[in-house]
């Protein structure tokens, strides 16, 4: 399979998102962000970090970047596209997917191993899970707090559009086991065509046992199947 | 204008010196020359009370790429492999503007890093504060931990351990030292001495601002009263700018273009053009004209002075400026020929086609003054402190005390704010001994670790000084690295004040003793006097920063305990030694007595068994014990693993405070699996190590025979609850 990554100045993970591709047999480039057309990609990353240093709002610039035109055209195609922490909140600022990431509740910026559920194991991104399968990955965000309207909650809901919500390691979804605010502890979101997935935990840090574990495998993985 | 007295003084320069400068230039200097000359003759700039008693540091060594006079260290780690690594203060401007002080601390020392060709892998920091019911402290605390995070964050560059400590000695003048780590090939590694005549000189990165003007001279001064009024002497961070001036710099050092880089630090675009030139014996001519200017109108004197962070000088190879520009547009950062090198020997600086300053090179570098300052000798102090008169406390709520303790609860409220993973190398984050970080695609990997000890320091500063190279290196032998070299951040008070200028001399000579005893260079450092405000000094504070390699990735150490019914052992003798202990001061609130002494024979062997005990896959899980003792390393040990142990009570117990509190030296702790106990008792004994059995893991209970009985989920809660209440 074929994948790009998306670099934008300030992007951070983009070397790490690289090398999680590269160990799950995947064929990767890296895209930088003023090239005005795209390789021909089964995936497209957008990678987190802080996109043009997080100036305006973070991922404001990125979402009207050169090279997001054709991420936009390739997304609604049909393409598939992973949107990664600063990538989750870029791909809301272009409005392929729907929300916003607010800033932490805690008003502070926030990394550590946590743990979410996965809530929908029919996607492309995550048939190799199980459903409710617990998953122990990283994050390190200042904005990750995620918030919708009333109606697109309904259609989250209904559709069975949000990927994963954060819970303890038990599996509890509980204020306690909410990091960042989230709304109803969602971690990640898909679009209406599950071909686009936002999340603000780093899988790419859950890919090797010596550094973590490999949670994250199967968000690569999976897509292979 | 004319040049007066004020003027010489708010420059920071000494009358005598001003006369010196006369006599250098044979006429009066202007006040560019005069700003220059402040700029590159204040302390912090030029060591001139330092200098001569840092040249006593052992810096070589068969690791040793480069020792200290480069922007930072260079040490040798086998294959193609080296680690640049330097720690500096930020001291002065973090007190002033906590935020910006503290992240252009971190960006600064980046810079020094990847100067000279390293990618960043590793951030640490060393922070002190003041008595947390200071009315400062907590802002400052929140101010300087947003900046660290805010820096290294966005950069995308793990910051992965440090210390914080709170001590009221610093209640007026905080401490924060930051270090960077990064990795090269040896083959690829750039340096400052400028080469050949008629050079581009080229200046790369962010505009030049009016911000950070003196900072340096700041830097070189105590605080008072009006010391807010500094402000606009701090300088303004932008992490991104530095990301792409990262990621350029290091796309432009894969071929062979450059011929000397340099950031500009302190003093800007002044020390990193004469240093530059100097150290190649050249002359450097400078049109001030093209400096990209941020603001409008700016002078001479604001260009050369200013402290704007995230740029560079570079002196390129004939023919490379296309190729080299293409580069930096491509990052979208400036990028302007301001002048060229000479033969010289001057600085020469242009501005509307005029010279406007014309000073000889090494009346700014080896001409500077040097001082032989007075210092005096500290005795150990000869207060006896009876323990047996104190008031009685059980152990248990001693214990209570120390882990609650601002001191050693739990920092993960700090912690968490710093991105440690980023680069997805981080084998071990922060909390252990020491943090190990993998070399990027290898089966290898560096240990990290800083540390201080004030206190002892204060109370006998040779003693102290050896003691933190030792606490250090054991930090490092605990995860399983073998230590290879250090970077010193030396934080003082007034040099000027015979007694400081003895704690700087005194602890450097620990220093000195214990790396070459140890065979542990120093590769690179920082020397920050004038920390204190209105004559009251703060305790001498040398900071160290080391680097360890563990060469087989399969075979590092974590500190909590790994599986229950496992014998624990410790390794080294207890004397009890309590004086200028974490107990006296959380129990009784006593700070007083002699620092625990220090055996480098008895540190070095027991480090060398202990390393080999490790290398030999003999251990489960390694701390050593420093400042709480025996009782507070074991208990980290059940905190970080959630397993407890039951501890048998010497025979021979002359105090139970004593042995359990004791920070006596040079000692570690051991979880052997029972079926290895006897081999690696054999090979202690071998060694002539005294160890002794002290207990073995149980489920669930930390406990003391006879004495306490804790539940580990309990001991978990005291350890954490302070940083989240204060």
């Amino acid at each position: 399979m074929k994948s790009s990554v998306i670099v934008f100045p300030g992007s951070n993970c983009d070397r790490d998102v690289a090398v999680a591709l590269k160990k799950m047999q995947f064929n990767n480039q890296m895209v930088w962000h003023k090239e005005t057309s795209l390789p021909k990609s089964d995936l497209i990353v957008i990678p987190g970090g802080f996109s043009y240093g997080d100036y305006l709002r973070s991922g404001a610039i990125a979402g009207k970047s050169l090279i997001i035109d054709e991420v936009i055209k390739a997304a609604n195609s049909g393409c598939f596209v992973l949107g990664i922490c600063n990538g989750f909140q870029i791909l809301t600022e272009t409005g392929l997917l729907r929300g916003t990431l607010l800033r932490n509740e805690s008003l502070k910026f926030i990394n550590k191993d946590i743990n979410i559920k996965v809530i929908n194991n029919k996607t492309k991104f995550s048939s190799k899970y199980k459903l409710n399968q617990v998953l122990k990955l990283n994050i390190a965000h200042n904005e990750g707090n995620y918030f919708t309207d009333k109606n697109h909650l309904d259609e989250l809901k209904n559709e069975n559009l949000i990927a994963f919500k954060y819970c303890d390691k038990n599996g509890n979804i509980s204020v306690k086991s909410n990091p960042n605010g989230a709304l109803e502890n969602i971690a990640g979101i898909y679009n209406s065509k599950k071909n686009i997935l936002g999340m603000m935990p780093h899988p790419e840090r859950m890919v090797d046992s010596i550094i973590s574990n490999t949670d994250g495998v199967n968000i690569f993985s999976s897509l292979m199947v | 204008m004319k040049i007066n007295n004020d003027i010489i003084e708010q420059h920071g320069l000494k009358l005598d010196e001003y006369e010196s400068i006369k006599k250098l230039l044979k006429r009066n200097p202007n006040l560019l020359e005069l700003g220059i000359f402040s700029a590159m003759w204040n302390e912090h700039c030029s060591y001139k009370s330092s200098k001569i008693h840092l040249k006593k540091l052992p810096t070589i060594g068969e690791q040793v790429i480069q020792g200290p006079g480069e922007n930072a260290g260079v040490i040798d780690i086998g294959d193609e492999d080296a680690i640049i690594f330097k720690i500096e203060s930020h001291n002065h401007p973090s007190y002033i503007e906590p935020y910006q002080g503290a992240a252009t601390g971190v960006g600064g020392i980046l810079r020094d890093v990847f100067t000279m060709g390293a990618r960043p892998i590793a951030l640490l920091n060393s922070i002190h504060f003041g008595s947390p019911s200071h009315p400062k402290t907590k802002s400052l605390l929140n101010g300087v931990v947003s900046g660290i995070g805010g820096y290294g964050n966005c950069i995308g560059i793990p910051t992965v351990a440090g210390e914080t400590k709170f001590n009221e000695t610093y209640n007026e003048n905080i401490l924060v030292n930051a270090m960077a780590v990064g990795h090269a090939k040896k083959n690829k590694i750039f340096y400052s001495k400028a080469k050949g005549v008629n050079k581009a000189v080229v200046y790369v990165g962010s505009k030049t601002g009016r911000d950070g003007i003196h900072g340096a001279s700041m830097a070189s001064a105590e605080f008072d009263e009006n010391s807010e009024e500094k402000k606009p002497t701090v300088q303004v961070g932008d992490p991104f700018t530095e990301k792409l001036l990262l990621e350029a710099c290091l796309e432009l050092m894969r071929d062979s273009s450059i011929i000397a880089i340099q950031d500009m630090g302190a003093a800007g675009l002044t020390s990193s053009s004469v240093e530059m030139a100097s150290k190649g014996s050249l002359g450097i001519e400078l049109e001030l004209d093209k400096v990209p200017c941020r603001e409008e109108k700016m002078t001479p004197y604001e260009m050369m002075l200013s402290e704007s962070q995230e740029r560079m000088l570079i002196i390129l190879e004939d023919g490379k400026e296309e190729h080299a520009r293409e580069i930096f547009k491509k990052w979208d950062l400036d990028f302007v020929v301001i002048g060229k090198t000479t033969s010289s020997q001057k600085l020469v600086l242009k501005y509307h086609n005029k010279i406007e300053a014309e000073i000889p090179l090494d009346a700014l570098s080896s001409k500077a003054p040097l001082y032989n300052r007075k210092w005096s000798k500290k005795r150990l102090s000869k207060n006896k402190i009876e323990i047996k008169k104190l008031k009685k406390i059980k152990l248990e709520d001693a214990l209570i005390k120390v882990l609650s303790s601002p001191n050693h609860s739990n920092k993960s409220w700090i912690t968490d704010q710093y991105d440690q993973m980023v680069m997805c190398d981080t084998v071990n984050r922060s909390g252990s001994d020491a943090a190990i970080i993998r070399i990027h695609n290898k089966d290898k990997a560096i240990a990290v670790s800083v540390d201080s000890s004030a206190n002892y320091c204060k109370s006998h500063p040779l003693t102290g000084g050896k003691q933190i190279v030792c606490e250090n290196w054991r930090n490092l032998i605990a995860v399983g690295a073998k230590p290879l070299a250090i970077t010193n951040c030396m934080n003082f008070g007034n040099p000027e004040n015979q007694e400081i200028m003895g704690e700087f001399a005194e602890c450097l000579i620990g220093i000195k003793e214990a790396c070459e005893f140890l065979n542990y260079p120093v590769v690179s450092g920082n020397v920050s006097f004038y920390n204190g405000t209105n004559k009251k000094n703060i305790f001498p504070t040398p900071v160290i920063g080391g680097v360890g390699l563990i060469n087989n990735l399969k075979k590092y150490q974590t500190h909590n305990f790994k599986m229950e019914t496992s014998n624990i052992i410790l390794i080294g003798k207890s004397f009890g030694h309590l004086e200028q202990s974490c107990f006296l001061k959380e129990v009784y609130s006593i700070i007083e007595g002699r620092p625990p002494e220090i055996n480098l024979t008895n540190e070095k062997n027991n480090g060398e068994c202990v390393l080999s005990l490790i290398n030999k896959n003999l251990v489960l899980s390694a701390h050593d014990i420093s400042s709480g003792g025996l009782i507070t390393a074991l208990s980290e040990m059940c905190i970080g693993s959630s397993i407890g142990i039951k501890v048998e009570k010497p025979k021979k117990l002359t105090n139970i405070n004593e042995y359990f509190f004791g920070e006596d030296q040079g000692r570690y702790i051991l979880e052997i699996e029972q079926k290895n106990l006897s081999e690696v008792e054999k090979i202690i004994k071998k060694n002539n190590i005294y160890y002794e059995n002290v207990g073995i893991t149980q489920k669930d209970y930390f406990e003391i025979k006879g004495e306490m009985k804790i539940d580990v989920n309990d001991l978990f809660k005291i350890n954490n609850h302070w940083y989240n209440n204060y």
